[in-house]
């Protein structure tokens, strides 16, 4: 069902719709193979607008929210979870700068974001640094009027390929946590390297890279917000991202069942179609269920943060101020527990439908021609990345915690 | 740079039935698009504008219905929108076709100097092929037929490549010019959701043939130098005979013997 509320969320369906069927579908098999980025895939997502979608039109973006953003990120995904990450993994690198950009930041770097001309990253994962980013290493220390960062980041999604990298770092590390703080570092920094390139289980068109940063001097005007206050930017946009983590594994969980439904109905044993096999015609059925009851999740909570979020997009343009700084005023609460529900949900929601949908197909399903397997894989991810399924339980658990407390029950 | 595309509405390529009897396609009831040659000269008209900046228009000729093409052409990256319909137009065959095309080429220069017309090879439906070339001739400026890539679009001038039957010719043509393009020209998006918005609430500037001017005796089904006078599917016939020969000149001289026997010549 499409959860589409207005003129633009409907249209977002149909154009990725159509962009996904068109033009990421031939590629998908291929590029998977080959673990290669798609650059012809970047030129369509390019000119067909999709880095734009959640930006505003002042930078030539469309003026949606969070809700375009993720039901592009489902319909790419239901057919190619991989080369979806190309505008996805750029809306996640470009997200933490948003909400805390200065207006002139915003001009700097928002209108060659919205063309799609520039592609960004996000940098928060380090080797000793995974669910616990507070032990994040990599340093900058100011000299002037620069920053001089050392360290590496890790797991770095779309890298090498991206040209902005919004990375988390600690500018005091006497503070520990509250010494963190976020910086854009642009590609071809001197002293900015890519290590080891990562071969990986699924989405494995996207390129993952080790970054390196040796004495790399970034100036000052590339610090988002204020120095020590990184991981408060970080948990808004993962609040605002993992809702389309949760949309990209609908995608994927959907186009499992894509797959597996038509070959159901039309592969015969026994002298019969197999979905008519009741055992399976109902499994199939609570596929279907949960992944329909995922969509509904995902939209429900981006339609309510949408209220607040373009508001807020709308006021900071118009005062010249940040995203975030709007935001407190029209709020001031945080989506993190509703975020983390819907990731949880879905992420293993899509894992079970392609596993499943693997069994039910049986035999060709384990074979590389039938698109089935690359969606188990594919699958995987989303239970992992931006927090795994167990992060999001103690997102959940903490919230409740304190709601309750609060209460004083 | 202002660059005109002519479009067509034409019957969508996957699903095209043809009549046993007649021999003809069958219109009715069958689902419409935009000629996909013309799909191919828009993109490399939106391309082109992307890289130099200008407008981009695009003209149809058609029946009422043909609106859509033209919406269509605006989610494709085009500004300005044109449609010729009037019952005069009814029947045309390729000269009058051309003809009207290039009578509101002429209207739309007027409004703005148009520097490139870009059409597709061919349509669908008719498979002529000679709409570009014939627009060129009624205007009475330079055509390049078969372009299957800008070599290079300067401010007064373009290079294109084109195919010919026995290899490729590069050609530079002074605007104003018309090229008409096959498919490996460019590659057509998928239509933007700024597009798709944008088509919805776009104005199509509709024009009779008195608004363009044309001379209504050049036009209609009545008007043509050529008609249709049967459609039929052709006979498959196996009894073809080779011409063996040593050499180029002695097989044409078997096959001139060969043609004067069966009196065809």
């Amino acid at each position: 069902m499409d959860y589409a509320i207005n003129e633009m969320e409907q249209e977002t369906l149909n154009a990725t719709r159509e962009l996904a069927q068109k033009k990421l579908k031939p590629l998908r098999a291929e590029m998977d193979a080959k673990e290669q980025f798609s650059k012809e895939m970047y030129e369509e997502f390019r000119k067909s607008g999709m880095f734009g979608l959640w930006l505003p039109e002042k930078y030539g973006g469309l003026g949606g929210g969070i809700t375009c953003l993720a039901m592009a990120f489902e319909e790419l995904s239901r057919v190619c979870a991989g080369l979806a990450l190309t505008p996805g993994t750029t809306a996640l690198g470009a997200i933490p700068m948003f909400l805390a950009a200065t207006a002139e930041q915003r001009e700097r770097w928002c209108y060659d974001l919205a063309s799609g001309k520039k592609l960004w990253a996000f940098a928060l994962t380090e080797p000793e640094a995974g669910s616990d980013a507070t032990a994040l290493k990599t340093t900058a220390l100011k000299d002037g009027d620069y920053y001089v960062v050392n360290g590496t980041k890790h797991f770095i999604s779309t890298g090498k390929e991206a040209d902005f990298y919004t990375v988390a770092v600690n500018t005091n590390p006497s503070r520990g946590a509250r010494g963190i703080s976020l910086l854009v570092i642009e590609k071809g920094t001197p002293g900015f390297s890519f290590g080891k390139k990562e071969e990986k289980m699924g989405i494995r068109t996207n390129p993952t890279y080790e970054l390196i940063f040796e004495n790399v001097r970034v100036p000052k005007e590339n610090l988002l917000g204020s120095e020590g206050r990184g991981l408060l930017y970080v948990q808004e946009t993962l609040d605002y991202s993992r809702p389309g983590v949760a949309a990209q594994a609908v995608g994927i969980a959907q186009g499992a069942l894509d797959e597996t439904i038509p070959y159901l109905r039309t592969r015969k044993q026994f002298g019969q179609p197999i979905i008519t096999f009741q055992a399976l015609g109902h499994k199939v059925a609570e596929l279907a269920a949960k992944t329909e009851a995922g969509r509904a999740l995902v939209y429900s909570i981006t339609h309510r943060m949408d209220e607040e979020f373009l508001p807020a997009v709308k006021a900071a343009l118009e005062n010249g101020t940040t995203v975030h700084d709007e935001l407190k005023k029209i709020k001031g609460g945080r989506w993190t527990k509703y975020s983390a529900m819907a990731k949880l949900f879905c992420a293993n929601t899509a894992m079970e439908v392609a596993d499943e949908c693997v069994t039910l197909c049986g035999g060709i399903a384990y074979m590389r021609d039938f698109p089935l397997e690359k969606y188990m894989r594919d699958a995987k991810i989303t239970q992992i990345y931006e927090g795994t399924v167990h992060i999001q339980k103690n997102e959940i658990i903490s919230a409740l915690t304190k709601e309750y407390a609060a209460k004083g029950e | 740079m202002h660059i005109l595309a002519c479009v067509k509405q034409t019957p969508k390529s996957d699903n095209v039935k043809i009549d046993p009897a007649t021999g003809c396609l069958i219109r009715s009831g069958a689902e419409s698009a935009m000629n996909p040659f013309d799909e191919y000269a828009l993109e490399e008209a939106v391309t082109l504008k992307e890289q130099l900046g200008g407008t981009v228009s695009v003209i149809t000729m058609g029946p009422p219905a043909a609106e859509n093409v033209l919406r269509d052409s605006i989610a494709r990256g085009a500004d300005k929108v044109y449609q010729l319909g009037d019952m005069a137009f009814a029947g045309s065959d390729t000269w009058s076709t051309s003809y009207a095309l290039s009578k509101g080429v002429e209207k739309i220069n007027s409004l703005e100097k148009v520097d490139l017309i870009i059409c597709g090879k061919q349509t669908n439906d008719s498979d002529t092929g000679h709409i570009g070339p014939q627009i060129s001739a009624w205007l009475g400026i330079p055509n390049a037929a078969f372009v299957r890539r800008v070599v290079q679009a300067g401010d007064k001038s373009i290079v294109v490549e084109r195919l010919t039957e026995d290899g490729t010719e590069v050609l530079e043509l002074p605007y104003p010019c018309v090229i008409s393009v096959v498919k490996e020209i460019s590659n057509p998006r998928v239509r933007s959701v700024k597009g798709r918005m944008a088509a919805k609430r776009a104005e199509v500037t509709k024009w009779t043939a008195d608004d363009i001017g044309a001379d209504k005796t050049k036009l209609g089904v009545k008007n043509c130098p050529t008609r249709v006078v049967k459609s039929f599917a052709p006979k498959r016939d196996a009894n073809a005979v080779v011409v063996e020969g040593a050499n180029g000149k002695e097989k044409a001289a078997k096959l001139v013997e060969l043609l004067k026997e069966n009196k065809y010549i």
